[in-house]
């Protein structure tokens, strides 16, 4: 069982996919720890031997945040927006995009479900 | 794109020189600015700045968080009072 930074690998996909559980590490990152670390990307992770997986934690450990600590580093970026109530804090809070998209149709991902409002009723002919 | 690091922040300048005399003073005195654009500069922090959101001036005091942004990100141009009929989500 291969385990990193608190994360259980996939043991069945290779090196540079599985890598990519850990949140913080995408597929780019994942290359780059795997050449540093020797190891070819294409090795899945049941074939890594002990130290191979030492050499990897190590230098995630050593020279990336990631998980909890990225996290709360994201929540802290957002809170000290909201704290100085700039645009992008106010936007934050009000759960609506930041980056200046289109509000008056779309934006589900940040606004979430559809709120329908009841119709008016149509005038009686 | 970014603007350039060779030029540095911009202020603007009649901007800049009221907040360094603000400084030298160590009066408590607003700064009334139409100069959105304007970035936030570490000089600036401690004073308060009355920015222009295109009706009225909104006084915005400057802490050290605030470096970076430009002053327009504190003064919002818009109001939106809520929908109609929405009025027990407020």
């Amino acid at each position: 069982m291969a385990r990193i930074a608190g994360v259980d690998l996939p043991r069945n996909k290779r090196g540079a996919i599985s890598l990519t559980y850990i949140y913080g590490i995408g597929p780019s990152r994942a290359r780059e720890i795997l050449e540093r670390a020797g190891i070819d990307e294409n090795i899945k992770v049941e074939d890594w031997s002990d130290e191979n997986i030492r050499s990897i934690s190590g230098i995630i450990t050593d020279e990336y945040t990631v998980e909890g600590e990225l996290r709360s580093e994201v929540q802290m970026n957002i809170k000290r927006l909201m704290d100085i109530a700039c645009v992008r804090g106010l936007r934050h809070r009000k759960g609506l995009p930041v980056r200046g998209q289109r509000t008056r149709t779309n934006a589900r991902t940040r606004k979430g479900k559809r709120k329908t409002v009841a119709n008016k009723k149509k005038a009686v002919k | 794109m970014a603007r350039s690091i060779k030029k540095g922040p911009y202020v603007f300048h009649k901007l800049m020189d009221k907040v360094l005399a603000a400084k030298e003073s160590k009066k408590k005195t607003v700064i009334k600015t139409w100069s959105r654009s304007s970035m936030v500069v570490p000089d600036m922090v401690g004073e308060t700045i009355a920015v222009h959101n295109g009706k009225t001036f909104v006084p915005v005091f400057i802490t050290e968080n605030m470096v970076g942004h430009k002053l327009g990100e504190f003064a919002p141009t818009r109001t939106f009072k809520g929908h109609a009929g929405n009025r027990k989500k407020m």
